[in-house]
């Protein structure tokens, strides 16, 4: 079967990438889009590691074949930076040691977006589930917890209203 | 990643009659990818014709009238989740979407993919047989509509003919006073495939129980309803006899998620922890 | 003047993790870059009669290495301590995953056709695939007796305590399986090959000089030749202590034959089936003790499964053993201790190595003799704990002012252990679908390599000005997640009394570093920070020496002493080498004297509900509590146990390796079940500090001792439950369920 273009928007940037439509979307981000924040931990669908948001949904990219998301709007880690500023979420993984030797914090940072973006105001039992398709060995998952709990109360904080918190401008907020 | 592109083929419809006519030349319809996906990577699937249905919007709809929630076979797990009349009604559904996977997963997986799958272990099945849910099959023939508790017929095998796939699923709306009664059993509390699972939906008169339908899935080579077991509580017989008869009605396995013994015990477990919630539901 | 350390400064590579930058193995490519993969054998043991080459492949265009592509120069080993384990199988199959050919091309879809189509003809022999078959003979797999290691440890007379008239024998024998580290990152190397370099390799590891060794054994190679870089690496937990030596020799042996540079990543059902995993265990116990709980003697068998080969099982033994009688003051002790071959695939680091296994059926042990004694389980403890001044079973004289009964009355308050007992005894009698117990455990674990181990590694430790300035830290401890470069730089800082951003800590790069030991045995902060410390302090006094600095002194103030004295000198460097501390002694021979430098010392609570409708066990909250000298980083430091308790969690109720004729048949994550964050409790740390002179600050270790908790404080609290005894980990629900049955229900 013939590669065609898959049009895709790609943390606000508009692509093209000429590939086989079944291919992963995770193998299209990686290896055609250089974009290897995003990884791969199990290629089943069970770690979370692969984890995107697709038009602000959570997603195993690992499961996704690239021709499904044409048109649409993938986020990826390299997409929660504002530039050099940090998403909320981010610093608060920084500042309460939500990431120990990381290569689970990217799925798990969209994780935590893709909840504060859903609940208003979650409380422990919503992060625990929004998580739970994250796999973390090396935390035990306390401080992830505590990262996005604190990242929760710096919004409350911050002038309501304002998208920067959790989005790049522009980003789709759309189910 | 074991799977090998090159030995593949998938093709892109949007509409239901685009989407049979493909199945009738032998390609499988492919959705959330869920099931379909792990077995790419891991170089395990075997057939190499697929066609891409997740842009048929007619299949993505959950219709509602005053008697039946009519869901495509699209409807994700989400979708069933944040339903508020379905949530609110088929409590027991919502309850298996919100047990299976992970938040990741329920936003791809989907009811179609989930019975077309046909897994014994799946969690949406005791659900839905619970419900007395019926199946509407499509293809280029037409539609067909079967009672989901004849829609499969052996280890991963269904009643739908080479050139049908799943369309809708329908289920009645019910008397809202009836008790319903859903537990999975699992290794963990996310992203588990089941050991057991249960569902059972009961009308009651006061004490008695007027009617029941009771699932479970993981014990036997399909998802199954325990008929004797029901007809016993309807007869109003004595949880032993009852219990036999669930016995009856399941074929656990040893296997490398648990074995027979647990699986049947338990089964039991959930039977008798069941009839005391119909007793007392609070 | 330390400012950094006690402080929870950011972490250093944190900002690169969250953002997605931070590069790990997988995420490099290089120009001309080609695939690797792995033929591996297809049953446990037996003779190689032929390899075959299927149809439809081109196979002229894929690299193809076996054993006889080792060099005539080198050595087909895998080079570690006894030289048993071939890099690559050469007429004999010792195990189902055994490696035997490897095949690279540009293009993995390829590969992993031509993987598929190899056929290794192989004349089965006889296979031994459990522990008790290894002892009982069943066949013999290795050596004369299948036997890796014995050791013998004695104190006093056992035979004759055990014969005294006032005292209760109590025996018990205890299991634990095996344990996949399951690191989410899977291991990967990236190996390139040139006339003038030599070989480098670049990947996720946790030891670089373990792989030099093993590189320059099988290519004949001199250390300049054979350099090892460390990749960001997505976790370890000693699964990556010594397995990347074979990736590494693998794919620099695919790199040389092909002319390319060669990336082998394993995926997820490889990594768990071929790579290492916890040992598994078998302890007998049997116990002399006064009818008030005051143990007289142990008698203890101690055996762990090490797999095909010898790899690092005499000193998972060592460990083990050695902690097989725990923090207890008890007169006579005698521990009998054998690793043994199976046919499996051999068996490796993994967080605690031997300890967890030993201290969970010491643990568990004494809440199955408080109960026979009719004692509380706090309260056998307390009877026995050991002092200051007193010996432990090697006859190590303790010299921390350890008071154990102290923390464990804080670990008790803390976990309102009475209350909810007490509350817990009542609800349980009700009846009622649920039952609630509490459990401890109390233990220890030593810090750094057994007894002489550390003089053995000699252990060096660099520092050198930069041009800026800032002072730049060289040693070969690797970041993988634990805090290593974070922890570095504080201590440096600390000793240079500059700002954490003032010290730089260099990548693990065997062309730049030199050796400070492997990344394992809870030594990187306390032995190798130490040397951090020294050498650190050595670059102040150069400048101070020099005149460049005087007393007192800014950091502005040293940054451009510094700077000046590189520029006019050309370098500034330190050297700091490991001495073993006066007073330490330890015979090898004997196994006696002083086995570890430190301990640290924990007591450990569990709170835990059965359901008796599924049969679940389901720990609801966990107290961790220890002392462990210094915290150099609050937030790291509770990281670690926080991970470590969720690694024992998940060894204790959920994780189980389903063996089928000697492999891992549940390879995928999908059946091997770790806890995600819906089953992990809160958990409550608490750290307490009695600094010891040897570790930076005071700092003893920390990374292993959070493994060796849960696994009894769990059990013990689900006897505490239930009423039932359950001596083996894991304890799922169906052997709750199995252990209901025969306890009658």
């Amino acid at each position: 079967m013939a590669e065609a273009p898959i049009e895709l928007r790609v943390n606000g940037v508009a692509c093209a990438p000429c590939v086989h439509p079944m291919r992963r979307l995770l193998d299209v981000l990686r290896e055609d889009l250089l974009l290897t924040g995003t990884k791969e931990g199990c290629g089943e669908g069970e770690c979370g590691a692969c984890a995107v948001l697709v038009d602000g949904q959570l997603v195993d990219s690992c499961l996704v074949p690239v021709v499904q998301v044409r048109g649409r709007e993938v986020t990826t880690i390299e997409g929660m930076a504002d530039g050099t500023t940090l998403a909320v979420i981010q610093q608060a993984f920084i500042d309460h040691g939500g990431a120990q030797c990381g290569i689970c914090t990217p799925g798990m940072i969209l994780a935590a977006r893709e909840l504060l973006e859903r609940v208003s105001q979650p409380g422990e039992a919503d992060i625990r589930e929004a998580l739970a398709g994250n796999i973390c060995r090396c935390t035990g998952y306390t401080r992830i917890f505590e990262s996005v709990l604190r990242a929760i109360e710096l919004e409350r904080r911050q002038v309501s209203g304002s998208a920067g918190a959790w989005s790049k401008p522009g980003a789709s907020r759309a189910r | 990643m074991r799977g090998d592109l090159g030995d593949f083929e998938l093709v892109t419809v949007r509409t239901l009659h685009e989407a049979c006519d493909r199945v009738a030349e032998g390609y499988r319809p492919l959705a959330g990818g869920t099931d379909v996906m792990v077995l790419f990577s891991s170089g395990k699937l075997a057939h190499p014709k697929w066609v891409d249905i997740s842009g048929v919007d007619e299949l993505r709809q959950v219709r509602v009238d005053e008697v039946t929630f009519d869901m495509g076979a699209l409807t994700t797990y989400t979708g069933v989740r944040r339903h508020p009349l379905l949530s609110r009604e088929l409590p027991m559904l919502a309850q298996a979407a919100s047990e299976t996977g992970g938040i990741a997963i329920q936003n791809r997986g989907t009811l179609g993919g989930n019975i077309g799958n046909a897994s014994p272990a799946a969690d949406s099945p005791p659900a839905l047989l619970a419900y007395g849910a019926h199946v509407v099959l499509a293809s280029r023939r037409g539609e067909r509509t079967v009672p989901y508790e004849t829609f499969h017929t052996g280890y991963k095998r269904t009643v739908a003919a080479a050139d049908e796939l799943v369309a809708r699923i329908v289920v009645s709306r019910g008397d809202p006073r009836r008790v319903h009664y859903y537990r999975k059993v699992g290794p963990r509390r996310a992203q588990a495939i089941s050991k057991v699972c249960f569902a059972a939906c009961a009308d009651r008169d006061g004490p008695r129980v007027r009617d029941v339908k009771i699932a479970l899935g993981g014990v036997a080579p399909v998802p199954v309803r325990a008929l004797e077991a029901e007809r016993a509580i309807v007869a109003g017989e004595p949880f032993e006899r009852v219990s036999e008869a669930l016995g009856r009605a399941i074929a656990p396995i040893d296997d490398v998620r648990s074995n027979a013994a647990y699986r049947r015990r338990v089964a039991d477990n959930l039977l008798r922890d069941f009839l005391r919630h119909v007793a007392h539901p609070s | 003047m330390a400012t950094n350390i006690g402080t929870s400064v950011p972490r250093r590579e944190a900002r690169a993790k969250v953002t997605g930058r931070a590069r790990y193995v997988d995420d490099v490519v290089f120009p001309g870059m080609i695939q690797g993969v792995t033929v591996r054998s297809t049953c446990a043991r037996g003779r190689i009669r032929g390899i075959h080459f299927g149809e439809g492949i081109p196979w002229d265009e894929i690299t193809v290495v076996t054993a006889k592509d080792i060099p005539h120069a080198g050595h087909n080993v895998v080079a570690l301590i006894n030289d048993d384990q071939p890099a690559l199988a050469d007429g004999v199959i010792n195990h189902p995953e055994e490696p035997v050919v490897l095949l690279a091309h540009p293009s993995r879809a390829l590969l992993e056709k031509a993987r598929a189509a190899v056929r290794i003809e192989v004349e089965p022999l006889p296979a031994v695939l459990t522990l008790e078959d290894a002892l009982a003979k069943r066949a013999v797999v290795w050596g004369e007796d299948n036997v890796f290691k014995e050791y013998w440890i004695r104190k006093g007379d056992v035979d004759a305590a055990m014969a005294r008239g006032d005292v209760v024998v109590v025996e018990g024998e205890y299991a634990t399986g095996a344990q996949e580290q399951l690191y989410i990152e899977p291991n990967g190397m990236i190996a390139a090959v040139s006339a003038v370099e030599g070989i480098t390799v670049w990947g996720s590891m946790q030891c670089p000089y373990y792989i030099q060794k093993a590189l320059m054994k099988v290519f004949d190679v001199p250390a300049e030749k054979a350099r090892v870089v460390q990749m960001e690496t997505g976790g370890g937990f000693g699964g990556k202590e010594e397995y990347p030596s074979i990736l590494a020799v693998h794919a620099a042996l695919l790199a040389k034959k092909s002319g390319r540079p060669v990336k082998i990543i394993y995926d997820r059902a490889e990594d768990m089936a071929a790579t290492t995993k916890r040992h598994p265990s078998r302890t007998r116990h049997r116990t002399a003790v006064t009818r008030e709980g005051k143990l007289v003697a142990l008698d203890i068998d101690f055996a762990i499964d090490g797999g095909a080969y010898s790899t690092l099982s005499q000193v998972v033994l060592s460990r083990g053993c050695i902690h097989a009688a725990g923090p207890y003051d008890v007169d006579h002790v005698r521990i009998h201790a054998r690793a043994v071959a199976t046919n499996a695939p051999p068996h490796g680091a993994f967080r605690g190595f031997g300890a967890p296994q030993s201290l969970f059926a010491l643990e568990r042990h004494l809440d199955v003799i408080a109960r026979q004694l009719g004692l509380a389980p706090e309260e056998i403890r307390r009877r026995n704990f050991v002092r200051q001044g007193q010996t432990l079973a090697t006859g190590q004289v303790v010299r921390d002012d350890v008071d154990m009964a102290a923390m464990l009355d804080r670990a008790l308050v803390a976990s309102d252990w009475k209350a909810r007992r007490a509350r817990f005894a009542e609800e349980n009698a009700r009846g009622g679908s649920v039952r609630r117990g509490m459990g401890l455990a109390t233990f220890l674990h030593g810090t750094g390599f057994t007894g002489s181990g550390e003089k053995h590694l000699a252990s060096i430790v660099g520092a050198e000005g930069m041009a800026d300035g800032r002072v730049r830290v060289l040693a070969a401890s690797t970041e993988i997640g634990q805090g290593t470069s974070t922890i570095f730089a504080q201590i440096a800082a600390d000793a240079l009394g500059v700002g954490y951003d003032d010290v730089e800590v260099a990548t693990p790069d065997t062309r730049d570093v030199p050796n400070s030991g492997p990344t394992v045995a809870s030594r990187t902060c306390t032995i190798v920070g130490k040397l951090v410390e020294q050498a650190a302090a050595s670059i102040k006094a150069q400048l101070l020496a020099d005149g460049a600095l005087t007393e007192p002194y800014d950091a502005p103030q040293l940054r451009a002493a510094c700077a000046r004295f590189v520029r006019e000198r050309g370098a500034l460097r330190a050297t700091a080498e490991y001495r073993q501390p006066n007073g330490v002694s330890w015979d090898d021979e004997k196994f006696r004297g002083d086995a570890y430098g430190a301990y640290s010392w924990a007591v450990y609570v569990a709170e835990v509900a059965v359901d008796a409708t599924t049969y679940e066990a389901r720990c609801e909250e966990f107290w961790a509590l220890q002392e462990v000298g210094k915290v150099i980083h609050p937030l790291l430091a509770a990281g670690q146990i926080e991970g470590g308790v969720a690694q024992g969690i998940g060894w204790t109720l959920f994780e189980n390796v389903v063996w089928k004729d000697g492999r891992m048949s549940n390879d995928r994550m999908t059946d091997y079940i770790v806890p995600t964050s819906a089953d992990i409790p809160p958990m409550h740390v608490l750290f307490e500090e009695q600094p010891y002179s040897g570790g930076p600050a005071g700092a003893k270790g920390i990374g292993e001792l959070p493994m060796d908790g849960p696994g009894p404080a769990i059990l013990n609290a689900i006897h505490d439950a239930t009423g039932i005894s359950l001596t083996r980990l894991p304890a799922t629900p169906e052997v709750i369920f199995a252990a209901m049955e025969r306890a009658g229900g």
